[in-house]
């Protein structure tokens, strides 16, 4: 790889301007990411750009090593990039695989610290930590400690505490890649739900391609080292839909199909 | 961009009834039990350990390896604990509960500073590189280092004096606070830390909310290795440090070991470590088993 010269890329954040946005939710321009140190380096993002409209959902699906976290704690500003620009409007929540609840805190204190740290003022947490454990219908389960939960409750505990900062943009680092399949179908109708009562803005991250196409408006396709956008799918197919949906299958295959070519790409 | 949390209140939909009823199905049963044969399980498991404790120590004392006024058995220890409590010598009545009194004192006084001072440090070198490699092992060196080299130096700088058993106290206890809370925070599931910073604690919010809590269950080890240490400490300083007209355990076992008086010895022995007992199982088991219980770590 020739010597690449590097300017630190930027992210800035525009403060939410309420309903009507102008413009994209999230555009990513040109952003490289790269680990270890000088001329051993590694490409975990090359030049990757994409842009997600508001209240979109958006998905992306890769292989290992396309950089898929990388983004999302680039989006999350958890960290810089190395060259290239990240806007994002308003501010972001980032919700992981594990639920990363808090041990120590009950699943209401849980959401409180939330509110707390997002700057909710203490009169106003206790009547919207209880919306939000009615939104995720947990509402008798806020005394509950986390270890008392199933995966799946604990994953709307976490989605109920991602939405209280208040966030315009949700991250998802495969967030339902742990939870058995009948619990998983349920939890996309029910982040479907979410998404479509609070018009958040989605960038989900999966393995999964039919859950991409389950859930998504679209399907971004990335290739791995470096990890670049390769390929766009549209998913047409009307809301609310199901895995089985045959319109949903011959979509998966066709992105499956493209996966694997990204794949193979790296065997040859 | 403001949620819209409001929800209408409808009957149930196929959908919330099928999310309620795996909900149903997910919460683990678990069994019920009372609070008075809670305590009893772990009660008596403790008597009966002391049951075999003074049983054992009854046949040696009839073995008589020893004469009865070097190695007493229990029954008359436990009859001068009495008096040496209940009467107490002719100038001091009590004499062996001021002596508790006063060590009890000088241990809370010298643990709640140990406690700061370890906790600050701790924290302090589990989050920064550098004063890890510069004093990391510089703190386990430190608590290795027997109590009793401390003595002549804190004499020394504090005479006999309050000051020079506290000292001898700090540091005994500090090191292993220290070293509990950095191993408390090295043993944070990384994920945790990085929820704090996704949820934007920050700073001094990331250690009151995040960083501290999720140290919790490694501090208490900390905090009860620092216990042993500090009563351990103190108990050696009292000995060596004896401050006039001012009863102790410390000074209590010495005396008695002035006067050969063997029975009074084991008296305060047995003070010492009964109170050892009642602090582990009253304060640090207790703590233990709530955090247990709270973060779902095995047992309850």
């Amino acid at each position: 790889m020739s010597a690449l010269r590097l300017s630190p890329g930027r992210r800035s954040v525009e403060a939410a301007p309420g309903q009507n946005m102008a413009g994209p939710a999230i555009s990513v321009d040109g952003v490289t990411k790269v680990y270890g140190p000088r001329g051993s380096h590694t490409f975990a993002l090359d030049r990757i750009s994409l842009k997600v409209e508001p209240g979109e959902f958006c998905c992306l699906v890769g292989a290992s090593g396309c950089g898929k976290s990388t983004l999302l704690n680039l989006l999350a500003g958890l960290d810089t990039p190395a060259a290239g620009t990240i806007s994002v409007q308003g501010r972001t929540s980032l919700m992981f695989q594990e639920s990363a609840l808090f041990p120590w805190l009950s699943v209401r204190g849980n959401i409180n610290l939330a509110l707390r740290l997002a700057g909710v003022p203490k009169a106003e947490r206790k009547d919207r930590a209880s919306d939000l454990l009615r939104m995720v219908r947990l509402k008798g389960m806020g005394g509950k400690r986390p270890h008392e939960l199933s995966g799946g409750m604990r994953q709307r505990v976490a989605l109920a505490r991602a939405l209280a900062q208040n966030a315009s943009v949700l991250l998802m680092d495969e967030p339902f890649g742990a939870l058995d399949a009948i619990t998983r179908d349920l939890l996309h109708d029910e982040i479907e739900r979410v998404w479509q009562e609070t018009g958040i803005t989605v960038v989900f991250v999966t393995h999964n391609v039919r859950e991409g196409v389950r859930l998504g408006d679209r399907v971004l396709v990335l290739s791995s080292r470096p990890g670049r956008v390769v390929d766009e799918f549209r998913v047409d197919t009307p809301r609310p839909r199901r895995l089985d949906d045959p319109e949903v299958s011959s979509l998966s295959a066709l992105i499956t199909d493209r996966l694997r070519q990204e794949v193979r790409r790296h065997g040859a | 961009m403001a949620l819209d949390l409001e929800m209408k209140d409808a009957p149930l939909s196929d959908h919330e009834a099928e999310i309620a009823g795996l909900d149903a199905l997910d919460i683990p049963i678990a069994p019920a039990k009372g609070r008075l044969s809670k305590m009893w399980e772990g009660f008596w498991p403790k008597l009966a350990a002391l049951a075999l404790f003074f049983g054992g120590w009854q046949l040696i004392a009839w073995l008589k390896l020893k004469p009865s006024y070097v190695l007493p058995g229990p029954i008359p220890v436990l009859n001068d604990f009495w008096k040496l409590a209940w009467d107490g010598t002719p100038q001091t009545p009590h004499i062996l509960l001021h002596a508790i009194s006063n060590t009890l004192q000088r241990a809370a006084f010298g643990y709640a500073i140990s406690v700061l001072i370890g906790t600050v440090i701790g924290l302090a070198v589990a989050r920064s590189k550098f004063l890890r490699a510069a004093v990391g092992s510089m703190i386990t060196g430190l608590q290795t280092m027997p109590t009793i080299a401390w003595l002549p130096l804190a004499v020394l700088l504090f005479q006999l004096s309050e000051t020079a058993i506290t000292f001898v106290v700090i540091m005994g206890a500090a090191p292993a606070i220290a070293n509990g809370v950095i191993s408390g925070v090295d043993h944070i599931p990384p994920v945790l830390l990085r929820a704090g910073r996704v949820l934007g604690a920050r700073g001094f919010n990331n250690y009151r909310y995040v960083v501290l809590p999720a140290a919790f269950p490694g501090l208490v080890a900390g905090l009860k290795q620092g216990w042993a240490f500090c009563w351990r400490s103190l108990m050696a300083g009292e000995l060596i440090a004896i401050i006039a007209n001012k009863p102790s355990l410390g000074v209590g076992l010495s005396f008695a070991r002035d006067f050969s008086d063997a029975q009074g010895l084991m008296a305060y022995m047995l003070a010492i470590f009964l109170i050892g007992i009642v602090i582990d199982a009253f304060f640090f088991a207790v703590l233990e088993r709530n955090i247990r219980r709270r973060w779902g770590l095995g047992v309850s």
